[in-house]
């Protein structure tokens, strides 16, 4: 089951702005195939999103360029034309956003709107099309769909809203599912639920799932493959068992150690990692984590890493991951936590 | 919904109190007695004051005011002393004009100023947008009048495509309806195309932002789709109250335009019965057209609710 569905290979992602010419994304690297789901976290602002929309090119082509290339079953979606990016969309790639709330229509109902793809991308009839917009609804656990289908977005809650999105998405059974924060916004009863319900369609369907999030928590629950970004760049790719077990990036460690523990001394006070997150206007020249990150060098200052295989499963974006690691085999980011 | 309708247009009613009292006011304490106007210069001062008995002028003006209010309600508008008919006939025998002329001046101005406001929100930035919004902004500052006399100068002295000036009931023909109503229509609507079309722009700015756009997006639907479907629909919610605001300003207008291009129309009438000091006409015609505006806007409201489902659950 080595089908490469999604490869995303240097992707750089420019906004032309009024103030200046901004790279939310500048160099991100990751693989899907069939059936797996690959998280991808992240503190807020380090171009999630953005990383997301560019694999649909759903960004305001006027003032965004792109760069690298997004290959889905080989053919590079950056320079598709916008009708094949149409055919696409929807169709074989699908997306679940972060705001339940304001990405339904408020005018149209909910079966207009999940109809409406179907009828777009499947060649049936409305009658056809409204049956099969149901069978989604019924799917995602929403009670007498039926009825709710000829509801408006303002008469559901955001859980049922999100459960429309995911019918919605998956109205034309697409091979590659992207989620961003689709539970952020929910509380937390719900979020485990479109969770749940997520994990269970992905594997009805053998989808492909690109799980955004900036909760490790998430992601040790549904994710086989981890991504972490900072600053626009992904900085360790891993599998979840190993990125858990032994980081090799700084700041993936700082992200680790920031999880509230359920289990054990609750009382020891939550790992903060210091400083702040430059804006996209200051970018350091060199590692983009170099002014938080305890065992930067000079070489870290000037010169910028590219991330590097560092074994069979595992890439990292840093100059000394090997020392670091080495030095904190007997104890782990001793020096990193100390100095805290 | 029959609730709702009919809550609305009970507070109409203290609206429509304050117009008519400010009507009688104004027209009452302006300087220009109607009793001499009508009788003419070489009229003598008896003559004059034996109309003004007649007219009831020489009562105070509280009694003439809630007897003038009493028919009102009845439905009696009063008397038109200069065409001997009753004011409500000489309003809807001038109506049929006006009308024509609004609707027709609307209909010109929604049906250009939004696909205008819509491509110029679509190439924001670009030439043709500042085109566009330079234009309208010309449209807003030229006064109709002037605009009206530019417009005959060219089509109609000049150019000779266009009657100068006039008017053709709809029972002289359609085509010929339209071609006199074509430049007063251009002339009174021109303003009302600026603000819809501005209004269009900056509203569909902000929906083509909205997160539900980059849904339908998303799904691999048509660039035409989504902005005719997904974006215009909410979009129009204020490009509606744009038009239901200035629908007023067009009805004013009409006055200025049914002038210029001798249109006879309520606008009009209301000028003509100003210079005769024909009271009632002025004052029932001016309560009339305040009473349309104010079922204009009702309906304006109604709209809302086929648009947008969820002013139509709030009213349940
Ligand atoms: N259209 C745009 N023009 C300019 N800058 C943008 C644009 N869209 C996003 N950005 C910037 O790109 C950066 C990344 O934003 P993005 O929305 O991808 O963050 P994110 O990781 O999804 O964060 P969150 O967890 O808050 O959703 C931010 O600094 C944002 O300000
Ligand atoms: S390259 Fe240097 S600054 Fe960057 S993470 Fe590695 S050690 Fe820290
Ligand atoms: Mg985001």
């Amino acid at each position: 089951m080595e089908t490469k569905l999604l490869e995303v290979k240097n992707l750089k992602t420019h906004f032309n702005t009024e103030r200046g010419r901004v790279t939310a994304v500048d160099g991100v690297f990751f693989t899907v195939h069939a059936g797996e789901t690959v998280g991808v976290v992240g503190e807020s602002g380090c171009g999630k999103s953005v990383t997301a929309e560019s694999i649909l090119r759903l960004l305001d082509e006027k003032s965004t360029e792109y760069e690298g290339e997004i290959l889905y079953k080989g053919k590079n979606l950056l320079t598709s034309t916008i009708n094949e990016m149409q055919a696409v969309r929807g169709n074989d790639i699908s997306m679940i956003f972060q705001d339940p709330m304001s990405s339904l229509n408020p005018v149209y109902t909910v079966g207009n709107q999940i109809v409406e793809s179907i009828m777009l991308h499947q060649n049936v009839n409305k009658k056809e099309a409204y049956e099969k917009a149901i069978e989604m609804l019924r799917l995602t656990g929403i009670p007498s769909p039926e009825k709710r289908i000829h509801e408006y977005p303002h008469e559901l809650s955001g859980g049922m809203r999100q459960r429309v999105m995911i019918a919605m998405a998956l109205s034309c059974q697409p091979k590659l599912l992207i989620a961003d924060e689709p539970t952020t916004a929910l509380d937390v009863t719900t979020q485990s639920q479109i969770l749940d319900l997520i994990n269970e369609l992905k594997v009805k369907f053998n989808m492909g799932t690109v799980m955004i999030t900036h909760d490790l928590g998430v992601v040790a629950e549904v994710c086989t493959k981890v991504v972490v970004m900072y600053l626009g760049q992904v900085i360790e790719e891993s599998d979840v068992r190993s990125l858990f077990s032994s980081p090799y990036h700084p700041y993936t460690d700082g992200l680790l150690k920031s999880i509230p523990q359920l289990t054990g001394d609750r009382s020891k006070k939550l790992h903060v990692i210091e400083g702040k997150v430059p804006t996209l206007h200051q970018v350091p020249k060199g590692c983009r984590f170099a002014p938080r990150c305890a065992f930067a060098n000079e070489k870290c200052h000037d010169e910028m890493p590219e991330l590097v295989q560092a074994d069979t499963s595992r890439k990292v974006r840093c100059w000394h991951y090997k020392e670091i690691f080495q030095a904190g085999e007997e104890s782990p980011y001793v020096s990193a936590a100390d100095s805290y | 919904m029959k609730g709702y309708i009919l809550k609305r247009l009970l507070s109409l009613i203290p609206v429509l109190f304050v117009v008519a009292v400010v009507v009688f006011l104004i027209i009452h304490i302006t300087p220009g007695d109607p009793a001499s106007v009508m009788l003419g210069p070489e009229a003598s001062p008896r003559e004059v004051a034996e109309l003004r008995e007649e007219l009831g002028l020489n009562l105070p003006l509280y009694q003439q005011f809630t007897s003038w209010l009493a028919g009102v309600v009845q439905g009696d508008f009063g008397w038109s002393i200069f065409m001997n008919e009753p004011v409500l006939q000489s309003f809807f025998s001038h109506l049929g004009p006006t009308l024509s002329l609004a609707i027709f001046a609307q209909l010109l101005a929604v049906m250009l100023a939004i696909p205008f406001g819509v491509i110029a929100a679509k190439r924001r930035g670009t030439i043709i947008d500042q085109t566009f919004m330079g234009g309208s902004l010309i449209g807003i500052s030229v006064p109709s009048f002037l605009l009206g006399l530019l417009l005959i100068l060219l089509f109609a002295v000049q150019l000779r495509w266009l009657p100068v000036a006039g008017y053709k009931p709809l029972n002289a023909g359609f085509f010929l309806h339209i071609r006199y109503l074509i430049l007063p229509a251009i002339a009174l609507g021109a303003m009302q195309a600026a603000l819809i079309a501005r209004m269009t722009r900056s509203s569909m700015l902000d929906i083509l932002n909205a997160n539900y756009i980059k849904t339908a997006r998303s799904k691999g639907l048509r660039e035409k789709i989504i902005i005719y479907k997904h974006a215009l629909r909410n979009a129009f919610i204020p490009i509606l109250t744009v038009i239901g605001q200035t629908f007023g300003t067009l009805v004013a207008g009409a006055a200025v335009v049914e002038t210029v291009f001798n249109i006879p129309g309520i606008g009009q009438l209301i000028v003509n019965s100003v210079e005769r000091r024909d009271f009632a006409v002025i004052q029932g015609t001016i309560l009339l057209v305040a009473i349309s505006y104010v079922l204009i806007n009702l309906v304006v409201d109604l709209l809302y609710g086929v648009i947008d489902p969820r002013v139509r659950l709030n009213r349940k």
